[in-house]
């Protein structure tokens, strides 16, 4: 460990649990890591790895059932574990702030920007008012918020996610404070708005010298952002070190699963050509999807967007929020009427079924939702989930069913086991397989799939995109596949559709789109995604090479 | 937004005039005649000249439709009828009776608001855990306590048990005591109930947490960040607690034997007098519908989030 | 909506965040055992064979009252006292229970009939029948429910039944309100668009996924209105448009122990505590039923 100077933040040994009714279960065992002055220290971890519930410690905002068990939190030599509140209030703020996670969500609703970016002022001593408001001014146009003057009179709500989290970092920033606890900062927000955010937290602990301790659950980010890196897994530390020491010779077998399933721009082996002989399983037509907004305005999602499926390949559908990447898949899986433009599959358009043949033509089109835990009935078994499809159409024996319903669920991965339990005792990557052999138990021919990894962890994403190739290549399925995610495309997508402010802005095949693209804004989204410093895309190409 | 305004007014008109069609319905063109052949019958001591009257004023001898836009007419213009019983019209007897019901029903509105207040700040500050427990479980039990058993018990135990207040020939604010205490309790419940989960809610919202990495302490933040935040959607339930206050001032004023609606409302069902229950429902009806479009309208002036949607 | 769904809507959102305890040992489980929830049920249990059959739990006659035997403070004889004509009240309380019971039971059957087939019906309709149908709940509503049994009552007359119907129409639009935001709730949850997905017909929808994932959040409310109803039945009886005496519904027995209340306390104290421990219950029991839904 490095020996200069003394660290702005030292933990040692340090033990959290979670009270849950009259049980109490410890999610950090024994972590102990240090912060030196100006440093960037990244804890990266799955979900339930304890990374938050460490950077909560810290700070001091546990929830209110969560406790601090043993083990010292020093802030510049002073441990400040068993301080009172009152005397943490003191130091919050001024010498330790923080960057949360979610800028929707994190800023009051019913006080102006400028009057919450004046509190941390006035909670740490007293300031005149006109002295405030200029000094508010000032760090407003710091974070790089355009008319820093109209801002401070807006209310949240009328900011984007980009300029609240602006806005939430001026707060964090705004005493200087020693140390800054960014909880995955950018989470939330578009790739592009997230580079910039990054940006900016960069820069601005390079001219304070600040240092950040940074929570996330991407390793890409990680890898760009930090100057070390601590791995955590349940709740245990499984490595730390060097940044880039740790990436390029990862000791733990953790740390290696975690890089080799992070998807990547790079891969091993581009996926072979489409051959233009395939017939087309889906052709989109000029497809334009109006909204009606109160006011007799409308407002259009899809403007004018044409692009053709070939059978049994992978088109994937690519944009930031509000790129109208959802409303085009809905119109294709028959969930809307588009305005104009057709959508047509086996020479059926979709928006002029009936609702009798709209019934038969789901058989041959099935939708996957982004999250499987609202996606399937909680008070039905994974067996009367999956069943459901084939109850919907011709009558089949009960043994004949039973015998469809084991079969797809091992092929999806899943013990027979599982068939009588509840959704609620299933693990996230559980549910997805059953939502994904429920999609596939009327033996459809196109699998339309809404973000249907991006709410799982990197291992269980790998896992899943695994899956979805290995049907792919056994069943001879046709995938749609909508993502915000230009690694996991280049992955799985064989031809794909950038789409901005419901605009297609680029399509063809994925290695021409990616390697040249034609559009600034594609070029913008690809330079936007973390993980440039990832050894391993390097590592594995120059491997593929030789 | 004048269009909103206008369509709000325009809703509010509608389903006030679907509440007088209502209690038409109910009160006038159901078996009422029955209750007037009481009333025409000679036996009853009504002169033939007022029956004549009577029989006039409510339209009798038309059909049901003509009834019906001569008593909206009427309405519109003020005129309640005649009070069957009392023999004066409709709007004398609100006219002297109302005066006394606003005066209660604003007494307890604001002791409950104070009430409801306090339990809510209590539950979520108080220092131990067991006297939060308590607190919290104060506005069920408030709201299992019928009104009128309330009202008996708090004369017992101040009356005559404490002999605090006196029940005979009080003063005129002394003799309002007991019963707005009374009624203050079934509208802090409800008050209480939904304060305290908007502050529970509002607590475990991210900007709470926000404010709280700023260094700010509980008092600081349950004031500035939680207290508007949890009292703004109190306001949507002002139409429903202006209910709970009519009702309870039925009970309260019957029990404490006050002049007012509520004594008004008790009487005419005793009575059988239609037209001034008929009036009475009417008038709350109007004054349910008013205080949800007040708050209707009110709400972007409190709400900036409601404020520039429609500039923005 | 009256104050009694400003209730269960807190007690849902008290369920959501309520934790899910692993009880595993046994000390856990005495600690975490509900007595509140139990001694609710024993409350109601009590109660409902009082109903059925009061001459288990007294001897004494309830409407014949003993010479001699009048306004007697409670004792080992008459544990809560006599009333002005020398009837024992406990034995009046056990008797009129059922007076009061089926009374709420009648009301909250109107309600839950009427109100969850109007929300039913205009959730899954929607459309224009939606919206006639919320229009008539909301002129339901605009009108204080206890106006709106009172104006009942006038016309029906005074009687148990009679006000049983009363008090159920004011809970019809509520009911209404409930099974449609629970409808429309549900309806657009992503696992009922998944269904349709896999090609489900609208009445199997509705039947296989919108009317379960909707009914926990009916019966809690159920129980919560027939607290609601007690009251109000009660209500009606002391203002005297209920059970004619000597009938000894609950209401009536308060309003008649009133005339005694400088000599005769218990008369008036014993059955209020009955409606409020009966009430209590309900609700408790409402707000457990609520929280296993989440």
């Amino acid at each position: 460990m490095s020996t200069f100077g003394k660290p702005v933040l030292d933990v040692r040994d340090l033990h959290v649990s979670y009270s849950q009714g009259d049980s109490r279960t410890t999610v950090v065992h024994g972590v102990s890591f240090s912060v030196q002055p100006g440093e960037v220290v990244a804890l990266v971890g799955e979900s339930g790895s304890g990374k938050t519930s460490t950077a909560q410690a810290v700070i001091g905002l546990l929830p209110a059932n969560g406790r601090l068990e043993s083990g010292s939190i020093r802030l510049n030599g002073e441990d400040i574990s068993r301080w009172s509140a009152k005397r943490l209030r003191n130091i919050r703020g001024a010498v330790v702030s923080l960057i949360p996670q979610d800028p929707g969500n994190s800023l009051n609703p019913v006080l102006t920007v400028g009057a919450q970016v004046r509190e941390i002022l006035e909670l740490h001593g007293r300031i005149d008012r006109r002295d405030a408001d200029r000094r508010v001014i000032e760090l407003l146009a710091h974070v790089g918020l355009t008319d820093p003057e109209l801002r401070v009179r807006q209310y949240p709500h009328e900011l984007s996610g980009g300029m609240k989290q602006r806005v939430l970092i001026a707060i964090a920033i705004a005493l200087r404070p020693a140390l800054i606890i960014a909880d995955e900062p950018t989470s939330a927000l578009d790739v592009t708005v997230q580079r910039r955010i990054l940006d900016l937290i960069d820069d601005l602990r390079r001219e304070y010298g600040t240092a950040v301790l940074f929570v996330t659950h991407d390793l890409g980010v990680a890898a760009d952002r930090s100057d070390r890196i601590i791995v955590l897994q349940g709740g245990r530390i499984q490595e730390q070190g060097e940044t880039a020491a740790v990436l390029a010779a990862p000791e733990s077998a953790y740390t290696r699963k975690l890089l080799s399933d992070v998807p990547s721009l790079i891969i091993a082996q581009p996926r072979p050509a489409v051959e233009a002989s395939r017939a087309p399983a889906v052709v989109v037509r000029n497809l334009v999807q109006d909204f009606d907004l109160p006011g007799g305005r409308t407002y259009r999602a899809v403007d004018d967007v044409s692009f053709t499926v070939a059978r049994g390949t992978t088109h994937a559908i690519v944009g930031e929020s509000g790129s109208g990447k959802t409303t085009t898949i809905r119109a294709i899986a028959g969930f809307q009427k588009p305005t104009s433009g057709q959508t047509l599959i086996d020479d059926f358009d979709v928006g002029s079924l009936k609702s009798g043949s709209l019934r038969q033509f789901r058989r041959k089109v099935q939708l996957v939702y982004q999250n499987p835990w609202g996606s399937l009935d909680p008070r039905q078994t994974v067996r009367a989930i999956v069943e459901e499809p084939l109850l919907n159409f011709e009558p089949i024996g009960r043994a004949a069913r039973e015998a469809q319903v084991t079969a797809i669920i091992e092929r999806v991965g899943l013990p027979a086991g599982i068939l009588s339990r509840l959704p609620h005792a299933l693990s996230g990557g559980q549910r997805q397989r059953v939502a994904i052999a429920r999609a596939l138990v009327l033996e459809p021919e196109i699998v339309v799939l809404d973000e249907a990894v991006s709410a799982l962890d990197v291992t269980v994403q790998a896992q899943i995109l695994a899956l979805l190739a290995q049907l792919q290549r056994d069943l001879g399925l046709t995938y749609v596949f909508v993502s915000h995610d230009l690694a996991v495309v280049r992955q799985i997508a064989d031809t794909v559709s950038v789409l901005q402010n419901g605009r297609q802005v680029d399509h063809g095949p994925v290695e021409q789109v990616f390697n040249a693209p034609s559009s600034a804004y594609t070029r913008e989204l690809i330079a936007a995604i973390p993980g440039r410093k990832l050894p391993r895309a390097t590592a594995l190409s120059t491997g593929s090479i030789s | 937004m004048t269009r909103y305004v206008a369509g709000r007014i325009g809703q509010a008109v509608l389903v006030l005039w679907a509440a007088f069609t209502l209690s038409f319905i109910i009160l006038q063109a159901m078996p009422g005649d029955a209750v007037l052949i009481k009333f025409l019958n000679p036996e009853f001591g009504l002169s033939a000249d007022q029956i004549r009257e009577i029989r006039q004023a409510y339209a009798i001898d038309s059909g049901v439709l003509v009834q019906y836009a001569h008593t909206f007419a009427n309405f519109l213009q003020g005129d309640f009828g005649y009070s069957m019983q009392a023999g004066v019209p409709v709007s004398v007897q609100l006219a002297t009776n109302l005066p006394p019901t606003l005066r209660l029903a604003a007494l307890g509105f604001g002791a409950a608001v104070v009430l409801a207040v306090f339990i809510a700040f209590l539950s979520s500050i108080a220092p131990f855990a067991w006297l939060r427990n308590l607190v919290q479980s104060l506005p069920s039990l408030f709201i299992s306590v019928p009104v009128f058993w309330l009202a008996i018990m708090l004369i017992q135990i101040f009356s005559f048990r404490l002999k605090l207040v006196s029940v005979i020939n009080p003063g005129p604010w002394e003799s309002l005591i007991l019963p707005v205490a009374t009624l203050s309790v079934p509208i802090a419940a409800p008050l209480a109930q939904i304060l305290i989960r908007n502050i529970d809610e509002i607590r475990t919202r991210p900007f709470v947490g926000v404010a709280r990495a700023k260094g700010a302490g509980e008092l600081h933040l349950l004031w500035r960040h939680v207290a508007r935040n949890a009292l703004l959607p109190t306001l949507t339930i002002a139409g429903v607690l202006f209910g709970e206050l009519l009702a309870g001032a039925v009970v309260t004023e019957t029990v404490f034997g006050l002049n007012g609606i509520g004594g008004l409302t008790e009487k005419a069902v005793s009575n059988q007098d239609l037209s001034v229950l008929q009036a009475v429902v009417v008038i709350s009806a109007a004054a349910f519908v008013t205080i949800n479009l007040a708050v209707d309208l009110a709400y972007p002036f409190l709400d900036p989030r409601l404020r520039t949607r429609n500039g923005a | 909506m009256t104050s009694v769904d400003i209730l269960i809507a807190v007690d849902h959102a008290a369920g959501r965040s309520a934790p899910k305890g692993d009880r595993r040992n046994l000390s856990g489980r005495i600690l975490t055992f509900p007595f509140g929830l139990a001694l609710a049920w024993l409350v109601l249990a009590t109660v409902l064979l009082w109903a059925v059959a009061p001459q288990l739990f007294t001897a004494y006659d309830p409407l014949e009252g003993m010479p001699g035997g009048q306004l007697k403070a409670p004792s080992a004889a008459h544990i809560l006292g006599t009333d002005s004509l020398g009837r024992d009240l406990f034995a009046r309380i056990v008797h009129g229970a059922v007076h009061s019971l089926s009374g709420a039971v009648a009301a909250v059957g109107v309600g839950l009939v009427v109100g969850t087939a109007l929300g039913l019906l205009a959730g899954s309709v929607r459309g224009r029948v939606d919206a006639v149908l919320m229009r008539f709940v909301d002129v339901l509503l605009s009108i204080p429910t206890l106006l709106l049994s009172l104006s009942i009552i006038i016309i029906l007359g005074f009687g148990t039944l009679n006000a049983a119907i009363a008090v159920g129409a004011t809970a019809i639009a509520g009911f209404a309100r409930l099974m449609r935001s629970e409808v429309v709730r549900v309806r657009n949850a992503e696992f009922v668009e998944a269904a349709f997905g896999s090609g489900g017909t609208f009445g199997k929808v509705l039947w296989r996924h919108i009317l379960p994932n909707s009914l926990t959040s009916v019966v809690a409310y159920t129980a919560v209105q027939f607290g609601w109803a007690i009251l109000q039945i009660s209500t009606l009886g002391f203002l005297g448009y209920g059970a004619p005496p000597p009938t000894p519904e609950w209401g009536l027995l308060i309003a008649e122990g009133r005339n005694y209340l400088a000599t005769a306390w218990w008369l008036t104290a014993a059955p209020g505590l009955i409606v409020v421990a009966v009430v209590l219950s309900a609700n408790r029991i409402s707000q457990s039923i609520g929280r296993a839904a989440r």
